[in-house]
């Protein structure tokens, strides 16, 4: 299997704390891969580094062979990387398309286009509302993005990322703050998701992850101490004691 | 060259460094411990002088009118800090600026009123009205060595506030509000009025003693706080170390710029394009200076820790 | 179906309002033989075309620029100078009375100032960016004030207004109307801009930087891009207000006119078609007004700025909505 993502021995700290103490990994292409470890083993920190908001003191990250670690985040988005946010990062004034469709526009051509209004563009909004369609969102498509629910924002916000067309999915616990029914919906979502894009997925919920993932890695304290598939991870002494000694 | 002349006008640009310095340490001061920005910094700065030169003529003594002029300006800060100031914590920092702009206009226009609209010169004691002879032939005045002193003495006790106290160290580690507060264990709304009563009084120190040389006149805080800005933009927003550095880079290079850069372009170009070119140049100097330093150090030199 | 007229909301109603009350007013009062209030309306609107430009970038693009009437006074010069050489001799290259000399000259030396100082101003954000915009511009200050053949502090007299086509700037009213004409086309402009696929990155990244990034935005060029469109326009504007007032000094440059045109902005109503436009006429109405009465107008001005600061946070617009500030 071909790894889509490699990251070799990156490393960072602030201030002396070692945030991201050597990591390494493999993303193969298609899979769905998860990151599980404790609060503050360094899941935010990493994927700021892969989606480029943050620049590792050392290691190399590989994306499709090519080197990007020192490339910024706007480059890694263009060639196939995006993310999605923890905290909801939607226009809140905008309509749910409006938010959809400026990722359409990301990657239909430059933007420096200052005459033609945006909202009447057709096949931006036609691309977005197929988005939105693609995550069930397409009855709330020009509602105010103010007015949909907290479970509802979680999807547009993955609707945002994958209408930018990008082959990576960087997932930043998009099952936060969700409740039962709206999780169990999330979960369906990205299983039908699964094997369209390549998703690395951060995230608390270990029913979910483990529902969900091909191969899982456990970060602690910066380092990633063990990666395989979930039942080998179930299985692993090592996970068991990081979880165990920090509960 | 004349290295009497280069001496003599290094020292003056020292002198014009620590001053800046008084002024960007209050500043930085606020900002870094307060979180806001004060555009009428430099109203209090010319309110020193003001209160300072009337204090001269009703005593009869500069030394003994600026003693006197401290306290009141400080007060007068610490009255800002709790009618305007605290109310606007909450607030972005664009709201500071707008607020403190239209702070400006009240504080220039009541100074106008009390004061009249014409500059006060403020004349001193004659034992700092002399000149000391540093070396055979190298001349200074007193007043501006004073100025020179009292600038280092106003320095080291600031660096010892901010390297040895609890305070000081929470302001090195960009502490929050908060963190503030559990960690002195004091009344925080009472500590930002003290430090914005803290930074007015700097301001209005450096106001004091730069009115025997310039005159007192309502102008002169319009133009140092745009100097005081570049200083703590170059030193790093909020670092006390890069607010000094910074102070005395500028004060040096706007001195020595305006000294001798005919004489320096003269040596590449005609003697007529060179006076025509360097006081356009060295007018920009300080911001050429800050432009550079921003393009390959965004943050300034000292950048103050992530808040 | 609903016609365009139907489709009008409120703001677009009060918009138009505005315009015509603008358009039709200071000429009546001119043929009513007021000139004074005519010319009064041609500084409230160059100041306006300025305010708008402001707009784009503060209100739309998140940029507070503190440092806006550097262009202002950069479109002054370039207009005063080559008349100056004109009049008077020397520099042969820029000698010149013609307006589209002078409008190219202004246009490209604003354009040039704004990309430098724009390049390195963007690097940084909030209360950096206010401090150093405010510092390039009294760089500009600084810079006009050293020239002495120009005269220096005091400024210099224009001999001649531009030199154009089909318009006579020494007429009174064909220079109102070329304020009000660009200012109409500047609403225009940025109305279409802000509402581009340009404009929704611009006005996403506001907010959002990280996001937009993400998306795949290098939103540095973008907000240069939109800092140098501001900066022309300004231009242009000073351009116009040296024809006004035929008289150009460091003074057009000083950092408390930036500080005034972002009040017009945040007065009137930030990200708003109208807003920079009634914020600049209540500021200069009221200017007027309170200087009429009193030298120490500025008191009174100094407190009212403050109270809109603290309880009027969306502006006028904001207020004609009955909404009292939006965060």
């Amino acid at each position: 299997m071909s790894s889509l993502l490699q990251v070799r021995d990156l490393r960072k700290s602030f201030g002396g704390v070692a945030a991201t103490d050597g990591v390494t990994l493999d993303i193969h292409k298609g899979e769905l891969h998860a990151i599980i470890g404790p609060n503050g083993a360094g899941k935010t920190t990493l994927i700021a580094q892969l989606s480029g908001a943050l620049r590792p003191d050392s290691g190399v990250i590989l994306y499709n062979g090519a080197n990007i670690t020192r490339r910024p985040p706007h480059r890694r988005a263009r060639l196939g990387i995006t993310r999605s946010f923890q905290i909801t990062s939607l226009v809140m004034e905008m309509s749910v398309l409006d938010n959809v469709a400026l990722a359409v526009q990301a990657r239909d051509g430059h933007s420096f286009r200052f005459i033609r209004a945006a909202r009447k563009i057709a096949h931006l909004r036609e691309r977005a509302r197929e988005t939105l369609r693609e995550v069930g969102l397409e009855t709330r498509a020009d509602a105010p993005t103010a007015e949909l629910s907290h479970g509802e924002h979680r999807q547009l916000e993955i609707a945002v990322a994958l209408a930018t067309g990008a082959e990576m999915m960087l997932l930043d616990e998009p099952m936060a703050g969700l409740g039962g029914t709206d999780s169990a919906r999330m979960i369906d979502f990205l299983k039908r998701l699964k094997g369209t894009r390549t998703i690395l997925l951060i995230e608390h919920d270990m029913d979910a992850v483990f529902a969900l993932a091909d191969r899982i890695s456990v970060l602690v304290y910066g380092r990633i101490i063990a990666t395989g598939s979930p039942d080998e991870i179930r299985g692993n002494a090592d996970v068991r004691h990081a979880y165990l000694g920090e509960e | 060259m004349d290295y009497t002349l280069l001496f003599i006008q290094t020292l003056n640009g020292v002198q014009l460094g620590l001053l800046l310095f008084l002024v960007a340490s209050g500043l930085t001061l606020v900002f870094g411990i307060l979180d806001f920005v004060n555009l009428a910094h430099g109203s209090i700065y010319m309110l020193g002088a003001f209160i300072s030169a009337s204090l001269t003529f009703l005593t009869g003594n500069f030394v003994v009118a600026v003693l006197l002029a401290l306290p009141i300006t400080g007060a007068i800060g610490y009255l800002i800090e709790r009618v305007l100031v605290r109310r606007l914590y909450a607030r972005n920092h664009l709201d500071h600026v707008l607020a403190t702009f239209g702070l400006i206009l009240v504080i220039d226009t009541t100074v106008q009123i009390l004061w009249g609209p014409a500059g006060i010169s403020v004349p001193l004691p004659a034992w700092l009205n002399g000149q000391v002879e540093l070396f055979p032939g190298v001349v200074m005045p007193t007043f501006r060595l004073a100025i020179i002193g009292a600038g280092l003495v106003v320095a080291a006790g600031l660096f010892w506030l901010v390297n040895h106290t609890r305070l000081g160290m929470l302001i090195r580690a960009g502490a929050s509000n908060s963190t503030m507060v559990s960690a002195l264990g004091v009344d925080i709304k009472t500590l930002f009025s003290l430090v914005f009563a803290l930074g007015a009084m700097l301001a209005g120190l450096a106001g004091m003693l730069i009115a025997p040389i310039t005159e007192a006149s309502i102008n002169m805080g319009g133009e140092v706080i745009i100097t005081a800005f570049v200083v703590i933009i170059v030193g790093g927003i909020g670092s006390m170390k890069g607010a000094f550095v910074a102070a005395i880079l500028i004060g040096l290079i706007d001195t020595l710029g305006r000294s001798f850069l005919d004489d320096l372009f003269a040596l590449f170009m005609s003697q007529n394009a060179a006076e025509t070119a360097a006081p356009a140049i060295s007018a920009m100097l300080i911001y050429i200076l800050m432009a550079v330093i921003l393009a390959l150090r965004p943050q300034g030199l000292f950048p103050p820790k992530v808040r | 179906m609903k016609t365009p007229l139907q489709a009008m909301t409120k703001t677009g109603w009060i918009t138009a309002a505005v315009l015509l009350l603008l358009g039709v007013v200071p000429p009546l009062l001119m043929w009513m033989g007021n000139e004074f209030y005519l010319l009064l309306s041609t500084r409230l609107v160059i100041l306006a075309v300025a305010a708008v430009s402001l707009n784009l970038i503060l209100g739309y693009g998140g940029m507070a620029s503190f440092g806006h009437a550097a262009f202002i006074g950069i479109g002054a010069y370039a207009m005063g100078i080559p008349v100056y050489h004109e009049f008077y001799g020397g520099a042969e290259a820029i000698a010149s009375t013609n307006g589209w000399f002078q409008i190219g000259l202004a246009v490209g030396a604003s354009a040039l100032f704004a990309l430098i100082t724009g390049a390195i101003s963007l690097r940084t954000k909030g209360v950096y960016f206010i401090m150093i915009t405010m510092a390039f511009a009294q760089m500009v200050f600084y810079l006009f004030q050293s020239l002495d053949e120009y005269g220096g502090d005091d400024g210099l007299v224009i001999e001649m207004r531009s030199e154009l086509p089909w318009i006579n700037l020494d007429d009174p009213l064909q220079m109102y109307f070329l304020a009000f004409g660009t200012l109409l086309v500047t609403m225009l402009l940025v109305h279409l801009i802000v509402n581009s696929r340009f404009g929704m990155v611009l006005r996403v990244a506001k907010g959002n930087d990280e996001r937009v990034v993400t998306l795949g935005y290098n939103t540095y060029l973008y907000r240069l891009t939109a800092y140098v469109i501001a900066g022309v326009i300004a231009g242009f504007a000073g351009w116009m207000m040296a024809n006004f007032s035929s008289f150009i000094s460091p003074s057009m440059t000083g950092w408390t006119r930036s500080g005034d045109l972002m009040f017009m902005v945040i007065l009137g109503g930030t990200a708003t078609a109208l807003g920079p436009v009634l914020g600049a006429a209540a500021f200069v109405l009221i200017e007027e007004a309170l200087s009429s009465v009193t030298v120490y107008w500025n008191l009174p001005f100094g407190l009212m700025l403050i109270g809109v600061v603290l309880f009027a946070r969306g502006g006028l617009l904001g207020m004609l909505h009955g909404r009292r500030g939006d965060k």
